[in-house]
């Protein structure tokens, strides 16, 4: 594919709010992860919340978007001077022009998770306060963010699980290839909600202490939330570009990879094929590794049967948690960081890595050379999605 | 700039259309619509345990998938894939939704599993074989109308065919009343980049300005049409059954998607 220029990008996560409180946490080693005091909830487990989201509560003409999942996207839009690069480039292109590729894999189902608290007793409706449109819907999202600049351009939500916001990286490759647009807002949200955190629980893959991804002892998923979004247009000024994304299917199971990772090696190596690398051009791989017995071990073998045992390697999840359908966009903005900072982000929690892994993965940041980075993202239903940003030259 | 593709096979299932080639002459209007109860069809091409699992969503995709592949005579481990729906399996979200109000808050792994808005597409992959990308999307009422522009310009850019597969069902109560979904509509077409000896169709898709979608002749198909939000795709159906060379909107996001059609 074509090169194409990341202009602009943010980031909310429970490491903090924008880019900068997202580089100091990634250069100190902090993690956002802490016990579970969301909501209702009632599971020994972690999560990586991101606090006062009330504080971004949406009113006005926009308020039937409402939701936790839209107070995080609008939260994350207003970080790293992100409005103001799409309303430049809405002057460059015109808002026909721009198109919105979001992911999310929950949307705002909180919102209708608290209504069904509220059915009637008598007929079992939902309260008449509740918007299905403007916050479970799988699109609600993306209907909110291109509202909320005036955008006319094509707009869709891919809801392929935690594969979902590195799809849409290809979805915009593809449209500004075609010409169908000129530019485009990727990205996307996920939050915390009791059917992730209580479905999790009933497929046993959430861990009490916070998670250790690629660890021998690990015990699997601590959840996160996050929202980010990236201005992809044919490259300028980027310092950081866009170079490939591969997509594949398992073929498999529905929530277990395949063991021998097929689907992930099928993604990565599309991945290079995209962007016109080898392996070892490949500096840095931040892998999927939400730390499930089977997730890691299956990307090992993945990782190890593309790349050999030398190219660094890590899981930022013990940062920020498994943000699920964020995790694309929450990986893809460390791996923006990590090239502009030349610098390999850390694996908190991680201790030592499993003993059996052939991959070099390597638990703690320290400076380095980036000049091709690859971000996994892989979910449920077999979905996988590998991208590849690079250094402009 | 446009995304020019070729339809190769279609199958749909909807009220009172079974299938493709008794839908074509109700669609091209030389013989009355009568609506009929659709019937989900099991998906032999699953395994026994998979089947038992399968939810109506997954059954209905599966359907219309399985009978444009066929259709296309392509290997349908080959095919890259679109799935379009505007939300997720309803009977599952709403078994999960309903878990959640207990005390116990126990969701079935299974149910779990199958709430994800890709079960379909998952599901797709395992019944053929198939580790081609396979993407799942929504645009709310006007997911088709984005689904068919994703598979198009994937078609287009990837220089190989995608199949499309387009279907949404009513919700239970209590969700039926906060999003309303008439009766359950299901499409699939396989879209070529180049012009084979099979292509139906000729289609050019691009962006256009809002205006008025178009809409279906006759009352009954309005009415599924305007239901569902799969059934968006009767208008360009028709034109494809009619054989007739014309231009298509559907609502699509603040715009409209246009799709030239032409016949083959």
């Amino acid at each position: 594919m074509r090169p194409l220029g990341l202009t602009a990008s943010c980031l909310v996560s429970s490491l903090g709010a924008g880019k900068r409180a997202t580089l100091a946490a990634l250069r100190a080693g902090t993690s956002g992860l802490a016990p579970c005091r969301f909501e209702t909830v009632d599971l020994p487990t972690h999560v990586g919340e991101v606090p006062d989201l009330d504080a971004w509560r949406i009113e006005g003409d926009l308020a039937r978007f409402d939701s936790r999942n839209n107070r995080l996207a609008r939260m994350a839009l207003a970080q790293d001077g992100f409005a103001a690069a799409v309303e430049a480039a809405i002057t460059r292109h015109g808002a026909s022009r721009i198109g919105v590729f979001l992911g999310t894999s929950t949307s705002g189902i909180l919102a209708t998770e608290q209504a069904y608290r509220l059915r009637d007793p008598v007929t079992g409706a939902l309260p008449a306060f509740h918007n299905y449109a403007g916050t479970q819907s799988t699109f609600s999202v993306a209907d909110y963010v291109m509202r909320v600049f005036g955008l006319s351009g094509p707009a869709l939500v891919v809801s392929s699980a935690c594969a979902s916001t590195t799809k849409v990286f290809a979805t915009a490759a593809r449209m500004i290839e075609s010409g169908i647009c000129d530019a485009a807002i990727v990205g996307g949200a996920d939050s915390l909600c009791l059917t992730t955190l209580y479905g999790f629980n009933a497929l046993q893959l959430l861990a009490v202490d916070p998670c250790r991804p690629f660890a021998a002892g690990r015990a699997g998923i601590s959840i996160g939330e996050a929202a980010g979004f990236a201005l992809l247009e044919r490259p300028g000024a980027a310092a950081v570009q866009l170079l490939g994304v591969g997509e594949s299917s398992d073929a498999h199971h529905m929530s277990a990879p395949h063991p021998e990772g097929l689907g992930a090696a099928l993604a990565m190596s599309r991945a290079l094929d995209a962007a016109g690398l080898r392996a070892r051009d490949i500096d840095y791989i931040n892998l999927h590794g939400t730390a499930t017995l089977a997730g890691d071990s299956a990307e090992d073998r993945a990782v190890v049967s593309l790349f050999g045992t030398r190219t660094p390697c890590n899981s930022t999840k013990g940062h920020t948690g498994h943000t699920l359908g964020a995790s694309g966009i929450v990986e893809a903005v460390i791996a923006e960081l990590a090239i502009l900072g030349q610098f390999r982000p850390g694996s908190p929690h991680t201790g030592a890595p499993d003993a059996a892994f052939g991959c070099h993965y390597v638990t703690s940041a320290c400076p380095a050379r980036l000049d091709h980075v690859l971000s996994n993202s892989f979910g449920f239903g077999g979905s996988n999605a590998s991208l590849i940003l690079g250094r402009a030259a | 700039m446009s995304a020019r593709v070729w339809v190769e096979a279609i199958e749909l299932l909807g009220p009172g259309l079974p299938d493709w080639e008794a839908a074509c002459a109700v669609l091209a209007g030389n013989q009355p619509y009568a609506p009929a109860p659709v019937e989900l069809p099991v998906p032999l091409r699953l395994s026994p345990a998979e089947r038992r699992r399968a939810i109506p969503s997954v059954r209905l995709a599966l359907a219309v998938a399985e009978g444009a592949v066929a259709k296309s005579g392509h290997d349908p481990a080959s095919l890259p894939a679109v799935f379009a729906a505007s939300g997720a399996d309803g009977e599952t979200i709403g078994a999960v939704l309903a878990a959640l109000t207990l005390p116990s808050r126990e969701v079935s792994p299974t149910r779990f599993h199958n709430s994800v808005h890709n079960a379909a597409s998952g599901y797709w992959s395992l019944a053929a074989g198939c580790r081609a990308p396979a993407a799942s999307l929504s645009a709310y009422d006007a997911s088709f109308a984005a689904g068919l522009l994703e598979a198009g310009v994937q078609a287009m850019c990837g220089g190989f065919p995608v199949l499309l597969v387009a279907y949404d069902l009513p919700y239970p109560e209590p969700l039926h009343a906060v999003r309303p979904i008439g009766a359950c509509f299901g499409v699939a077409l396989v879209l070529n980049p180049a012009r084979t000896d099979r292509a139906i169709a000729d289609l050019r898709l691009d962006m256009a300005s809002a205006r008025p979608a178009t809409s279906c002749a006759d009352a009954g198909l309005e009415q599924i049409r305007r239901g569902n939000p799969a059934a968006r795709a009767l208008p360009l159906l028709a034109a494809i059954a009619a054989r007739a060379t014309a231009a298509i909107h559907l609502d699509f996001a603040a715009a409209a998607l246009e799709i030239g059609v032409a016949p083959c």
